[in-house]
């Protein structure tokens, strides 16, 4: 029997076809039907008529985009800093935004929510603080990496020719670095953005009443009423993937930059 | 006020030390005229690209000052400077296009819009890429970003363009191509071009004044002719162009005796002065045996395309010869040249000095070293009292711990070896020239300073060294304390 090298890629397919194409399947088919297995568009019509349902949507998103902002604006300077320390700033700097990383998720989330109860008394006071501090808490670290690696990766000579050319340091970070640096601001805020829209898991832990779109579709799988649930999952897949379609044409502009951004 | 002389850019004493304590540029002094094409040449390492930098303003000079004309710029910013670079590897933006890149200096000078159009257009013309401003850089070949890099440099109307090695990165006959052309561009416009490169043909082909530089210091300054034909020591010969360097000493009124002959020259030095003789490969004629100066047997021929390289032994010495004549290997032959073609220098001095200690014993050291010398031959005329104390030829008591020794050696009294730690001091070799009969070696050592070791056998470059010093060979001289 010929070995061809098609079959390395069995193991692979296999992989793809469970736990990719046939749970997708599964929520296509969910989604469109009813309890007696009929074909129905409420579901879909129920997603956009139901209040509470688009109110999540939006308080979804509003949590995502404030968290990704944030985040930016914090990890933009870190990486900055970073890429232009000496090394042995650099280790020092590295290990302080990696170290969390080490300590288990929900370990972290519960000692945040322990200062959180000291310092405002009641969680419940401030819901949606709380959730963006407990996100950009979680997720900063994805977004300073990919910046870091942007940035030191940067032609040093496309600064000095900028310089050369008549730019001052902060004509030359706008026209030059900013620019460059593209890439690996799309990919953070990827990797920031997506998982914040459906993350309920922080909300939870941080003793929220609030919901975002994981939590709705928790909600209504834990009510076993799977098909609205397959639903929101099928439009939030759609919003996740128009999303990515989107940064994708940003990275693509920005693409000569050399070297993908991702970790 | 300063005075110009009509220089457009005039370094002074310039030092670059980096933070890491090496000193890339000692003591540079140079005038560049209005309009010159000056080339920086000289061995990587060599300081040429540091000192552009500092004209650049992209490195800030540790001692002394550049002036342009007659002004004080040695700490001004880059951007604040009337100069454009091309740099190495065009460092051109990847994410703008050709217009882009061109036009970036122009509108930071906040030119009207059609202003920059017609400058940008205009120069894609000098450059002979018309209709490119729309064309990402990615689309374009190693020679058009090389061009494109050239005219977003002179789009700005510089007063002087500095080009760090711009056509390294083409194939050979791109860069011939390019050569010319920048030739031809510098003769359109005047601006004054100051051209780094490492490529001795390049410079010779293309430069109004070559510097020449080694170790961070000027060797010799002069027109390309000049250098090849006159060069200032026996490392300006052997780096621009092949040579046959040959020690030797002058024997009568216009005589030098070299190379186990005795030929006519026209450099008039004492006689007995030693001498450094330089002969182009080209120059050496081949005549039949026992009509020459010097006669020898052929042990090399190597058709070269335009002409044979041929490689004559005689006695000792070695003779590299450029003929369009063929040899034959073992063949006897005769040499001559005309005394026109044979340049004789000064031998430099390359005696090794170096500083040594005494200790309480008054026995000498160097590196942790006893040199064993007998106190005697190093102290001579001192004394020493009734107890014990050293006694200068004057008769006043001096600390022996505070004296220091000059020690002396010669080149050919050095021997190396490989093994570490076997001689006084351990080194590597840092350069190496070959002289007829002999190499001559520059020893850079752990302490930082070179010694000159001449050996008939070759080394290799970087091959570590340790350096045995016969002390019945040595010198010594009580200095100052």
């Amino acid at each position: 029997m010929k070995f061809s090298r098609k079959a390395l890629g069995i193991p692979y397919y296999i992989f793809l076809l469970v736990f990719v194409a046939a749970p997708l399947a599964v929520i296509i088919v969910y989604a469109f039907t009813n309890g007696q297995g009929h074909f129905t568009a409420v579901n879909f019509i129920g997603f956009f008529t139901d209040p509470n349902t688009l109110g999540t949507l939006c308080y979804s998103l509003a949590i995502a985009i404030v968290t990704t902002v944030v985040c930016l604006l914090i990890a933009y300077p870190t990486a900055y800093i970073l890429a232009n320390s000496n090394i042995k700033a650099k280790a020092v700097i590295l290990m302080i935004i990696i170290m969390p990383m080490w300590i288990n998720f929900s370990l972290r989330v519960t000692a945040l929510k322990e200062v959180l109860s000291v310092l405002e008394g009641n969680l419940a006071f401030y819901p949606f603080f709380n959730t963006v501090l407990g996100m950009t808490y979680d997720f900063l670290p994805f977004m300073i990496l990919p910046i870091y690696n942007t940035l030191s990766k940067l032609d040093g000579s496309l600064l000095e020719a900028a310089a050369d050319l008549g730019a001052g340091k902060a004509s030359s970070f706008i026209k030059i670095t900013l620019p460059l640096s593209l890439p690996g601001i799309v990919s953070g805020v990827t990797m920031v953005f997506l998982p914040s829209m459906t993350n309920y898991v922080i909300l939870d832990m941080l003793y929220n009443s609030t919901y975002i779109m994981g939590s709705l579709i928790g909600s209504y799988f834990s009510a076993n009423n799977w098909h609205a649930g397959s639903m929101i999952a099928l439009i939030l897949l759609l919003i996740i993937g128009l999303f990515s379609l989107f940064t994708g044409s940003l990275t693509d502009d920005a693409a000569e930059s050399k070297g993908g951004a991702l970790l | 006020m300063n005075e110009t002389n009509g220089s457009i850019i005039e370094l002074r004493n310039v030092t670059k030390t980096f933070s890491d304590g090496f000193t890339a540029v000692k003591g540079l002094d140079l005038a560049i005229k209005k309009g010159e094409f000056v080339t920086f040449l000289g061995p990587s390492g060599c300081g040429k690209t540091t000192t552009l930098r500092m004209i650049a303003g992209f490195d800030l000079p540790t001692e002394g000052e550049i002036l342009l004309n007659g002004k004080d710029i040695s700490h001004l910013p880059p951007n604040m400077r009337p100069v454009n670079t091309v740099f190495q590897r065009y460092a051109l933006f990847p994410h703008m296009n050709v217009y882009e890149n061109i036009a970036f200096g122009l509108k930071q000078k906040k030119l009207p819009k059609n202003a920059i159009d017609k400058k940008v257009e205009n120069v894609l013309d000098l450059v002979d890429l018309e209709g490119f401003e729309k064309r990402r850089i990615s689309t374009l070949s190693g020679g058009q970003q090389q061009r494109i890099a050239i005219a977003r440099a002179l789009v700005n109307e510089p007063q002087i363009l500095l080009l760090d090695e711009p056509l390294g990165a083409l194939d050979l006959k791109m860069r011939k191509e390019m050569q010319l052309e920048l030739k031809e561009m510098h003769r359109q416009l005047g601006i004054t071009f100051i051209y780094v490169t490492h490529d001795q043909e390049e410079a010779l082909t293309m430069s109004d004044k070559i510097v020449v530089m080694n170790e961070g210091r000027i060797l010799q300054i002069g027109a390309p002719e000049d250098i090849y034909n006159e060069p200032a020591s026996a490392f300006v010969a052997d780096f621009i162009g092949e040579s046959n360097i040959f020690n030797g000493i002058m024997t009568g009124k216009l005589k030098a005796r070299f190379c186990g002959g005795d030929f006519e020259c026209v450099d008039d030095y004492a006689v007995g002065t030693h001498i450094t003789a330089i002969l182009r490969p080209e120059d050496v004629i081949l005549t039949p045996p026992g009509e020459g100066i010097i006669s020898g047997t052929v042990s090399s021929v190597i058709f070269k395309g335009i002409h044979y390289e041929i490689v004559v032994e005689s006695g000792r010495n070695e003779m590299v010869i450029q003929s369009t004549k063929n040899a034959v290997v073992g063949e006897k032959v005769g040499m001559t040249i005309d005394p026109d073609n044979i340049h004789i220098i000064v031998a430099e001095d390359h005696t090794n000095r170096f500083s040594a200690g005494l200790d309480k014993n008054f026995n000498l050291e160097f590196n942790d070293h006893t040199i064993d010398a007998d106190p005697a031959m190093v102290l001579k005329g001192w004394s020493r009292s009734a107890d014990g104390a050293l006694l200068n030829p004057r008769g006043d008591e001096i600390d022996p711990e505070k004296i220091r020794i000059t020690v002396a050696i010669e080149p050919e009294d050095i021997k190396m070896s490989d093994e570490a730690g076997s001689g006084l001091v351990d080194g590597y070799i840092s350069d190496l020239i070959y002289k007829g009969d002999h190499y001559s070696y520059v020893i850079r050592t752990e302490l930082g300073h070179d010694f000159i070791v001449d050996d008939e056998y070759l080394w290799n470059m970087d091959d570590a060294v340790s350096l045995i010093m016969p002390v019945e060979k040595m010198r010594f001289t009580v200095g100052k304390h």
